[in-house]
């Protein structure tokens, strides 16, 4: 006889399907940190002096930081003096046009479904490819240029607009922001940079394709978005990293600021090794990632969809500074086997007649553990602020779990925050009513699960939408015997 | 086409079916009948191929093909349908989406090709009809807020669209209303055919006015006591169950 509880846990599971390692020689630093090796990193990027400054000032903080420990997740140490800090294949010395991107690299990208080459490239979307530490190649980059959208690798940014990059980078999360925070700005090596000037819609989506592929490599990229007055972008990041059974450690920044009537769509799709199903190799995904809608009636609207990782702790949040400000957050995370998952928001008000929205669905199976923890906080000023958050939990099983962590933090009467939450378990007498109407197991869960993620999958741009829906096929695959 | 012998099952170990011999041809309507705990709902859910329940002995075949030893979509592809006696509610899933794959599966396993979603609605449309369905209902989660006899109007709904060879309805008149039987039995009537055959699982004989049976069989303590024409469930009624099991002890 099979029990609900045998039918679910009786785990297998499909082949991670980005797991392969791309053969390319690299050029890398030595493992470690200290300031010789950012000194060294920042002299292979040619840097000006502004940057190894602020990178020095960044590490000299993070020296006196200790790792959080608050998150509802559990690890071994990580030894910070056994990760290299900078890994980039060696055919690549600086950001080139498509056509001279090393063939081993292209090839990559396209059997990771993104070609590069314009002639290939994704219609309508303009990709910006990351491996390792350096960006490789950045698609429809003239094309963005003649409308004054500068959209390229950090680096680029930084040899060609440093004046943009030194006033807004650490404008949203500064160095000393937390620790992961301050370890990324001290060693970061590449990421997206993108601006959007005054009054212009920024006619494709932007995307950022990150791939790991070195080992014992840490990834430290950053990403920075600016949308000047009354523009409008939306963004998209997406990610992989081979199968390896050591754990690596990713720690991203991201930073958004929106102006006086700018709006940022901000979406990810988080596919990075998760591990194997006893937990071992994984991702360790420390991620930071804020937006300040700075002026008035500005918008930042974050949407990810979290399938991948070892451990994900993740709080993209919005600093509502601008009066009739908007934020939103809608998030998919999804935990199985052994896969721990810490994540959330914040959304802080601070100008008047500020909005945001939370809609966040967790998913647990196998052995994972999904914490959804989240900030609303109303500063005294905030006059007429509203919050409306849902928090949504789904279990498989009864060997997984799910926790919510909300707080609220109200500083001014005239505020409006609302808080729902609930808990579904997929139940045995379910799946077996799609059996017997013909659909297998697979397709009951399939079917169940994205219909509970439809309110989040609504906001991601159609495309991606049907890619995420496959994604949390593929990763529950085998969740249910 | 339906052939079941010999038929044992049991639930966390006890034997609930202790054999069973029923068969079921082409065309025709049978009636299972018999007081609770005799058995009923477990030989629906069984047929079905639930996995809670453990098959002890004998063998099923539909159409020449076991049973058994098909896992219950497998059973569905070749053309079972089970009427539930308790639907179950499916938050999030559109009844239209849900039917539309449902068929299309079904579809496939025949070697059929997939039904687009203007055709599947045009489809749904007319067997809609069958059972005095409202199309927004299409839009609306599968029984998610449904009434007890919505719910029960949905199932009939679904076997009209899934067009099966052999329809089991466990209990479909309870919690129904004097207007919703007759609707439900309007809708299973409409289905008879040559090439389909429907077993009815009842407690009482008020649907079997509405629903006529070619045979009627009365289940007690796991097995068939007794099978007779549609007169045997009118004796029942005036009788009662316990005339049968007196009948039976005697």
């Amino acid at each position: 006889m099979k029990t609900e509880t045998q039918s679910v846990e009786d785990l297998a599971r499909r082949e991670y399907r980005y797991g392969f390692v791309t053969d390319i020689e690299a050029d890398s630093v030595p493992p470690g940190l200290s300031e010789e090796i950012i000194r060294l990193i920042s002299g292979k990027k040619r840097e000006p002096a502004f940057m190894l400054e602020w990178r020095l000032k960044a590490f000299r903080h993070w020296l006196t930081m200790k790792e959080p420990t608050w998150a509802n997740i559990h690890h071994p140490p990580i030894d910070y003096q056994q990760i290299v800090y900078y890994s980039a294949p060696k055919s690549q010395t600086g950001p080139k046009s498509v056509e001279e991107v090393d063939p081993e690299l292209l090839k990559t990208y396209e059997k990771l479904g993104i070609p590069l080459s314009e002639r290939a490239a994704l219609a309508g979307v303009a990709v910006d490819a990351v491996f390792d530490s350096v960006s490789v190649a950045t698609t429809f980059k003239e094309k963005l240029r003649s409308m004054g959208i500068v959209f390229c690798s950090f680096s680029e940014a930084v040899a060609e607009h440093p004046d943009l990059v030194e006033r807004w980078l650490g404008s949203v999360v500064p160095i000393t922001d937390n620790f992961f925070a301050s370890l990324n700005s001290a060693v970061f090596t590449d990421g997206s940079f993108c601006y959007v000037p005054k009054g212009v819609r920024c006619p494709m989506e932007l995307s950022t394709y990150f791939r790991i592929n070195a080992a014992k490599t840490g990834q430290f990229e950053r990403t920075l978005i600016v949308a000047d007055e009354g523009s409008e972008v939306s963004y998209l990041e997406g990610c992989t990293a081979p199968m390896r059974d050591e754990n690596q450690l990713h720690a991203a920044v991201v930073e958004l600021v929106a102006l006086a009537g700018a709006s940022i769509k901000y979406s990810t799709v988080q596919n990075w090794y998760p591990g194997d199903k006893d937990g071992k190799g994984g991702i360790y995904n420390f991620v930071t990632k804020r937006g300040k809608c700075a002026g008035f009636r500005s918008k930042i609207s974050w949407t990810q969809v979290e399938t991948g990782s070892s451990i994900t702790w993740k709080y993209p949040s919005c600093i509502l500074q601008g009066d009739e400000s908007v934020g939103e957050f809608y998030s998919v995370a999804l935990t199985n086997n052994r896969q721990q998952a810490d994540t959330g928001t914040k959304m802080i008000h601070i100008g008047k007649d500020t909005r945001s929205t939370i809609v966040s669905k967790g998913i647990s199976a196998g052995f994972g553990q999904n914490t959804y923890r989240g900030a609303v906080k109303v500063l005294p000023g905030a006059t007429n602020a509203r919050n409306y958050s849902q928090c949504d939990s789904m279990l498989l099983g009864d060997t997984c779990g799910a926790h919510t962590f909300p707080y609220i933090d109200v500083a001014n009467p005239t505020a409006t925050v609302e808080h729902e939450a609930s808990t579904s378990k997929i139940g045995e007498d379910q799946i077996f009513y799609f059996q017997s109407r013909g659909l297998s197991k697979e397709d009951a869960v399939n079917m169940i699960v994205n219909g509970f993620c439809k309110e989040v999958f609504r906001e991601l741009p159609m495309e991606f939408a049907v890619e995420a829906q496959k994604l949390l096929g593929v990763s529950l695959e085998g969740s249910v015997g | 086409m339906l052939k079941i012998e010999s038929l044992r099952a049991a639930v966390h170990g006890t034997e609930i079916l202790k054999g069973i011999d029923l068969s079921v041809r082409a065309g025709e309507v049978h009636a299972i009948m018999g007081p609770n705990g005799s058995g009923k709902s477990t030989l629906a859910q069984v047929l079905a191929g639930r996995e809670s329940y453990e098959v002890t002995g004998g063998t099923v075949t539909l159409d020449g093909k076991d049973l058994l030893g098909m896992p219950p979509e497998d059973r569905a592809r070749e053309g079972l349908f089970l009427a539930f006696q308790y639907p179950v509610e499916i938050p999030g899933v559109t009844n239209i989406y849900f039917l539309k794959a449902a068929l299309n599966a079904i579809r496939k396993h025949r070697g059929e090709p997939e039904m687009d979603a203007i055709d599947f609605l045009a489809y749904v449309r007319e067997r809609m009809k069958l059972v005095e369905m409202d199309e927004s209902f299409l839009n609306r989660s599968v029984n998610e807020g449904f009434s007890g006899g919505e719910k029960k109007r949905n199932e009939i709904f679904q076997m009209a669209v899934l067009d099966p060879k052999l329809a089991i309805l466990d209990e479909t008149d309870s919690g129904l209303d004097i207007d919703a039987l007759k609707i439900v039995a309007a809708g299973v009537n409409a289905m008879r055919a040559p090439d389909r055959a429907i077993v009815v699982v009842t407690h009482y004989q008020r649907l079997l006015d509405y629903i006529v049976p070619d045979r009627v069989h009365v289940l007690a303590d796991g097995r068939i006591v007794r099978s007779g024409d549609r007169s045997l469930a009118l004796e029942l009624e005036k009788k009662g169950y316990a005339w049968l099991e007196e009948g039976v002890a005697g």
